[in-house]
């Protein structure tokens, strides 16, 4: 499934990140689509658990290509981001190397006359051989192009977005004493926010914004359907159609699909064919992440098992 | 269709989404790869390129709706007028062969069109009549009657009145019916500069409107202003937290801090590896605010205190006082009532009545002196009109004397201060500054320089 082509059409794009395992609404394959025609990385914002990440696996997963990830935190660096010089290496090799340099430089009978000797010789250490890439550096060095995932890019100080900032226009890396280090392909670049908080506007600016949301009942049950083989039609269309009436409650974190899935796994494994209000109880605290959320969900529970009971009938 | 979508970015700046030429080349190219032919896609690729943030993405949706509505709209009204003339005439058919026979070589274009019934060679002329008169850079409400008229210039309205005078003797009927036409025009031209203006003219006519409410005076705001304003002043708050709730970095060069570093480097004997630099310490603002609350200053106090309090991000403790016959903490009413409650019930508690400085300066100095430290910025917001009652300047040199800075806001012009009853200048004299502080635009400066004498 490796082929390196930018994707011929949007149908295209949603049919190959399904074979990967990714239902994708025509937002985020139009994205997709776009990223690649007009080479642009994509800015993913929204709720935690409604498959920002995932979206960037599949992608790779599809396309055969190379995951990069980085993870952002307070403090991420240069250093830890870019590229950094193997201070060690360059030690030991001026050790090793001492011998050689005394005889290179032993012609020499005044100081500056070694200092031009050494001149000639260029940067030795300051090679590429002594720098050690970082995940930025290293995505823009794959040969066939890769997928590069900076997640959670709001956890990072904004001097780091700064620091983004040439790679996702440019493509390339400056290193003072190298000089431009340019993408040998481009890689296709994801972002993901969770709006911890607001991004420059010269990040946005330089990239397609995609706000993935939760997602619609059919959509849903389609995602379900494609992470849980073996779950029934009926207790798919129940599960969902809970969880969309606890995400109109008013909750600290909402339900998102990353619990959908793991809730109608747990189901599974428990071997229950319908939605009951005595298997909802016990399992609540897979869906929610909060004693006053599922405080709030408990005495609800029956009238919104009956209700997503009665939309499985129907829908 | 390059055109249509510049002036699709133009409505798109209008609805509130900045769309920057380097985001409206890259929705150029994004277009050009999905085509128009599907709209859904189009308006996903537009929301894409364009939009940057959750409220962005609606404000452009919701525009993108209307504009690329327009065709639609006009193909109603047109239909509209067809049934309305089609039910005055007997039959379709007749009209048809009407239509048919009518259009003879001595009649104009326009006036064909319209005898003819051709809507949609009437929604192309109208669309380049607009363009002719170029609709797009209508910016005012008022601008609405010159660009109907240009409009209907371009669209050839003179002759469609010469033949009009021609038809109304030779053939009157038909003269009816294109009367009737001629009306259902105007309307269509009428809706089209409608639109425009919605679409075109709604960023300069928001700007207009809040550079207005930005220099009116807040003691004399109209009733319906006032919401207006306090949508302002949350906007000025929004902007103050930007620029001042992130902490700048510490510098971490400068002076040797020698006691430090020989304390950290203990452990090796004193042989600094590890060395400490002196730091300026930076506070956040602690704000003492004294507001006067009678009759003729309570409005500023009021949009003072809604500002000064959505500032949790940016100030580090704030102590509120309200005062005009004598003085009351604030602070808790404030915080946990809405803004609305919250003043009518300070209202309640001690507003409106005439001033006393003095004695609310009193209360302060008994109660709440200890509130003021080295570290606090004091505001007092008041006209310092006495009622000839004894000012008590020295216990506002002594809280001078106590605090960082003592600021005083005075809703009054410089011309009147010192005049008559205030005692304005016995007050400055002790102040750090005083200015003048009646307009949203001055509010927001002051509180702007308060907070930035912090960083």
């Amino acid at each position: 499934m490796s082929n390196n082509l930018p994707a011929v059409s949007i149908e295209a794009v949603t049919s190959g990140l399904a074979s990967a395992g990714y239902i994708a609404s025509p937002q985020i394959a139009t994205a997709v689509y776009l990223a690649e025609r007009i080479e642009k990385p994509i800015l993913v914002e929204g709720p935690a658990g409604v498959g920002k990440t995932e979206l960037a696996k599949a992608l790779a997963a599809w396309r055969g290509l190379k995951m990069i990830r980085m993870q952002c935190y307070e403090g991420l660096d240069e250093a830890k981001a870019l590229y950094e010089w193997k201070y060690a290496k360059q030690l030991l090799y001026t050790q090793i190397l001492k011998d050689k340099l005394g005889e290179v430089l032993g012609g020499a009978e005044t100081l500056s006359a070694a200092l031009d000797r050494l001149h000639d010789f260029g940067d030795v250490f300051f090679s590429k051989e002594f720098v050690e890439p970082r995940p930025l550096l290293q995505a823009l060095e794959q040969a066939k192009g890769c997928v590069l995932l900076v997640d959670e890019i709001d956890k990072s100080d904004a001097e780091f977005e700064s620091l983004l900032l040439e790679i996702l226009s440019d493509y390339q890396i400056s290193i003072p004493e190298l000089g431009t280090i340019a993408a040998v392909v481009k890689p296709t670049v994801i972002l993901t926010s969770n709006g911890e908080r607001d991004l420059s506007d010269a990040l946005k600016r330089r990239c397609l914004h995609l706000h993935i949301g939760f997602p619609e009942q059919k959509l849903e049950e389609r995602i379900v359907e494609s992470r849980v083989p073996g779950i029934s039609q009926s207790l798919r269309g129940q599960i969902v159609g809970f969880i969309n009436q606890v995400r109109a409650l008013d909750l600290k974190k909402l339900p998102s699909v990353s619990e959908t899935i793991d809730w109608a796994r747990v189901l599974v494994l428990l071997q229950s064919s319908e939605l009951d209000h005595e298997t909802v109880k016990d399992t609540l605290n897979v869906l929610l992440k909060y004693e006053a959320d599922i405080e709030t969900t408990m005495p609800q529970v029956t009238s919104f098992v009956a209700k997503a009971g009665r939309q499985g009938v129907f829908g | 269709m390059r055109q249509e979508l510049h002036r699709f970015f133009r409505a798109a700046r209008g609805a509130g989404v900045r769309v920057s030429p380097a985001e409206s080349i890259d929705a150029m190219r994004a277009v050009k790869d999905v085509g128009f032919s599907d709209r859904g896609i189009l308006r996903d690729a537009l929301l894409l390129t364009l939009a940057k943030s959750e409220d962005e993405k609606q404000a452009l949706g919701n525009c993108f709706d209307l504009f690329f509505s327009q065709p639609d709209v006009k193909d109603e009204t047109a239909s509209e007028d067809a049934a309305e003339s089609g039910g005055a005439h007997p039959s379709p058919g007749e009209t048809q062969t009407g239509g048919a026979s009518a259009p003879s070589p001595e009649l104009g274009e326009l006036t064909q069109m319209l005898m003819a019934r051709d809507r949609n060679a009437i929604a192309a002329a109208l669309a380049n009549a607009a363009n002719a008169a170029s609709l797009s850079d209508i910016r005012y409400f008022t601008q609405r009657g010159i660009f109907s008229t240009r409009i209907l210039e371009a669209l050839g309205i003179a002759r469609l009145r010469d033949d009009l005078d021609a038809l109304t003797a030779s053939n009157p009927s038909e003269a009816e019916r294109l009367t009737a036409a001629t009306e259902a025009l105007r309307e269509n031209v009428r809706d089209t500069v409608n639109q425009a203006l919605l679409l075109y003219g709604r960023e300069e006519a928001e700007n207009l409107r809040h550079e207005i409410l930005r220099n009116a005076p807040l003691a004399r705001l109209e009733r319906r202003q006032v919401e207006q304003m306090k949508v302002l002043i949350r906007a000025i708050a929004r902007r103050l937290r930007e620029r001042y709730s992130k902490p700048r970095k510490r510098q971490r060069r400068g002076h040797l801090d020698t006691r430090k570093t020989l304390r950290r480097n203990a452990a090796w004997g004193g042989v600094p590896f590890l060395t400490s630099w002196k730091r300026r310490h930076r506070d956040r603002p602690k704000i003492v605010a004294l507001c006067d609350v009678s009759g003729s200053v309570a409005q500023v106090s009021d949009f003072f205190l809604l500002l000064i309090h959505s500032l949790h991000e940016v100030v580090d403790d704030v102590r509120s006082f309200a005062f005009s016959g004598h003085l009351i903490e604030v602070s808790d009413i404030l915080d946990n009532k809405s803004p609305e409650e919250a003043m009518s019930e300070i209202m309640s508690k001690v507003g409106f009545g005439s001033s006393d400085y003095g004695g609310s300066f009193a209360d302060f100095e008994k109660g709440f002196m200890a509130s003021v430290t080295a570290k606090t910025t004091v505001i007092v917001l008041g006209d310092a009109r006495t009622n000839n009652l004894d000012p008590r300047a020295d216990i506002l040199r002594r809280i001078s004397e106590r605090s960082k800075r003592l600021v005083w806001l005075n809703p009054e012009g410089r011309m009147a201060w010192g005049w008559g009853d205030s005692e304005m200048p016995r007050y400055a004299a002790f102040c750090s500054v005083v200015r003048q502080c009646a307009t949203a635009k001055q509010l927001e400066r002051a509180v702007s320089d308060i907070v930035a004498a912090y960083q």
